[in-house]
């Protein structure tokens, strides 16, 4: 069990790049904290930093107050869940797990009671005489899981262990990490590129794009109150609406329409986001609404998704920014809804629930 | 109608491999089956009319004679001694190699030039090198020391000469053993707990087994099969023999053929048990 802190922590490579970018970050004791964003954010550069794999530019790590920043892997009494699973070939199940604690020289009986202790823990009792050849993904995930767990160590770090699996057994595994990690209490961070998989295992989620974080937070807050377009196009799936519009003194003018909202303090072009789920097709008191023809409707049982397609050029030169597909729109509706594929539907809104963005630095203006 | 296919694409197939096989049973299988024919004559080039099918005499002949086992031993000696510095030094180079960030590429071609000599040219120059009065290494020795006039100095230069030659041929087939260890299962073994020496023992060694033993396999039969550094350095001099070099003089300089083709098919016999023994007992994978 371990606080881990990162300090001011950049990684450059000899080449100019800089692969992260001054990540200051305190992880507490048992916290299971999630590092979240796009391929080449710099996530699993910062968890191989915290593992000892990548050496530290700049900044100071420290596990327990201790700075950590020149010491070996082998010396931060860390353990890690590797997106390949790494097992060893050549090893049993029983033979991989045990591997870290023979090489620290335990006792064979404790060895033996330790490997068994987390084979039944992970169900993998009557495979412990198996190679990983002969184990399904599952499987391997789960022995990569007990190589990681009989150490009993300071922390885990999880590089996208769930990531090479098939979407029914990641769902599965993903409740099992999750227990596994309330009942063993071990700090852990955990890294990938699925914002669902962030949004259900984490504490906390610190999402990252480019080398430098975007925000830190517990999921609703992310999800709720995000700090910028990136995290708000980010978290949540579908993700949200971001419409270029225009502020004039009745409000925004987008290709929606017009959002009611006090243009005051507003600079002459914004990003307005509305979350798929925000829209409703039953009135809403005191809201706002659009009609427009329902492109495509997805029957998901239990939620309809409605897109629909508008005209580029309605709103003028902003129409279709780097930020989205400003032609879109997705409304997330109730299953009872009777919006139909090809027919005109109204959705409904709350102003309030709307975001609004800066479109140049893209810091969210009303959070 | 497919089974008909089938068995015209296969009468197609027979017909495409025929011209190979015919190729190989005339340029291997024929002399082979020669030679053993051969050695079970009596067919000495000095007697040409007194030759005759005498069984296994030439069998006898050469494996109750004390010049065989000595070159069985020297090749032995030879081939043990330099496959295994062959082995730790060509792992290290492969691990350099491997490792090296700044011109990989110049630096695998620097190692390579040994290999890229022919036998012969290095070998002279090993020789001239220990040559008495000329040679660089020989003015090193103590003054009036040959070390290619005694047995002893003679095979350690050969052996030198082996090694130094084929050394970038282990390495270079280490190397792609090497590249079969995923670069994660060392990071995991050292977020593990194993240090450098540990990482090579446990997870690198087992993983290149199949390449390591591979490699071995090919380097014993070669080295077994020694000839031109011998040939070059002492002819088989000071009982520096190989067991090619004593079946070439009994061959090639002795006329005997029958005699010299016991030899060959002698060693033909111990380079199919060592790589039997090899495939067999160490589970190397067949080469090629």
């Amino acid at each position: 069990m371990a606080e881990i802190v990162l300090d001011g922590v950049s990684k450059r490579y000899p080449d100019g790049t800089t692969a992260v970018h001054d990540i200051n970050l305190t992880i507490a004791d048992r916290e299971f904290v999630i590092l979240v964003g796009p391929s080449g954010c710099g996530k699993s550069t910062t968890l191989n930093m915290i593992a000892g794999l990548e050496e530290i530019s700049s900044g100071e790590l420290r596990i327990d107050g201790e700075r950590v920043n020149e010491r070996a892997p082998r010396d931060r009494d860390i353990a890690m869940v590797f997106q390949s699973y790494a097992l060893y070939p050549h090893m049993t199940v029983r033979e991989n797990m045990a591997f870290p604690l023979t090489l620290a020289k335990l006792p064979k009986p404790e060895v033996a009671a330790k490997v068994g202790h987390a084979a039944q823990l992970l169900d993998l009792t009557a495979l412990l005489d198996r190679k990983p050849a002969n184990l399904s993904g599952g499987q391997r995930q789960r022995v990569a899981m007990g190589r990681a767990i009989v150490r009993d160590p300071k922390a885990f770090l999880m590089d996208e262990p769930l990531s090479n699996l098939d979407a029914k057994l990641r769902v599965q595994m993903r409740t099992s990490i999750a227990r596994l990690q309330k009942r063993l209490g071990t700090t852990t961070v955990y890294v990938t590129h699925d914002q669902t998989e962030a949004m259900t295992l984490g504490d906390r989620i610190v999402i990252m794009y480019s080398g430098v974080v975007q925000q830190v937070g517990p999921p609703e807050e992310l999800y709720d109150r995000p700090a910028n377009l990136f995290v708000a196009g980010f978290i949540g799936s579908p993700s949200m609406n971001l419409l270029p519009a225009q502020v004039r003194d009745d409000g925004l003018h987008t290709i929606i329409g017009v959002i009611p909202h006090r243009s005051r303090g507003l600079p002459p072009e914004v990003v307005a986001g509305i979350r798929p789920e925000a829209f409703q097709d039953t009135r809403i008191r005191g809201g706002a609404s659009f009609t427009d023809t329902v492109d495509i409707l997805e029957s998901m049982g239990a939620e309809k998704i409605a897109y629909f397609t508008f005209e580029t050029g309605e709103t003028g030169e902003s129409g279709g920014t780097a930020f989205g597909d400003g032609a879109q729109v997705v409304a997330r509706l109730d299953p009872k809804s009777r919006a139909r594929e090809g027919e005109p539907a109204t959705l409904w809104y709350d102003p309030a629930a709307v975001h609004i963005f800066d479109p140049d630095s893209g810091v969210n203006l009303t959070a | 109608m497919t089974a008909e296919r089938d068995l015209g694409e296969r009468r197609l197939a027979l017909w495409l491999c025929a011209p190979a096989t015919l190729i190989m049973i005339a340029v291997t299988g024929w002399p082979i089956l020669y030679s053993f024919l051969l050695s079970l004559r009596r067919a000495d080039l000095r007697f040409p009319a007194d030759q005759e099918w005498i069984g296994l005499a030439n069998y006898a002949t050469v494996l109750g004679n004390p010049y065989w086992w000595t070159a069985f031993g020297v090749t032995a000696l030879v081939t043990v001694v330099s496959v295994a510095i062959e082995l730790v030094l060509g792992m290290l180079v492969a691990l350099v190699t491997f490792r090296t960030i700044v011109g990989r590429g110049v630096v695998r071609t620097v190692v390579l030039v040994p290999y890229g000599i022919v036998t012969v040219a290095a070998a002279y120059g090993w020789k001239y090198a220990w040559t008495p009065g000329t040679g660089w290494l020989a003015g090193l020795l103590p003054a009036g020391s040959a070390p290619l006039t005694e047995q002893a100095p003679a095979i350690a230069i050969i052996i030198l000469a082996e090694v130094w030659k084929t050394t970038p041929f282990m390495a270079l087939l280490l190397m792609t053993g090497l590249a079969l260890v995923p670069e994660e299962l060392l990071r995991a073994a050292s977020m593990d707990g194993a240090n450098r020496w540990q990482r090579f023992t446990k997870i690198v060694l087992p993983l290149m087994k199949p390449a390591i033993l591979v490699a071995l396999l090919f380097r014993t039969l070669d080295a077994f099969r020694i000839f031109d550094n011998i040939y070059v350095l002492t002819n088989g001099a000071q009982h520096t023999s190989s067991v090619s070099i004593i079946a070439y003089h009994n061959l090639i300089g002795g006329l005997n053929l029958g005699i010299g083709s016991t030899m060959s098919v002698l060693i033909l016999i111990s380079v199919a048990v060592i790589a039997f023994v090899f495939i067999r007992v160490f589970g190397a994978a067949a080469p090629g």
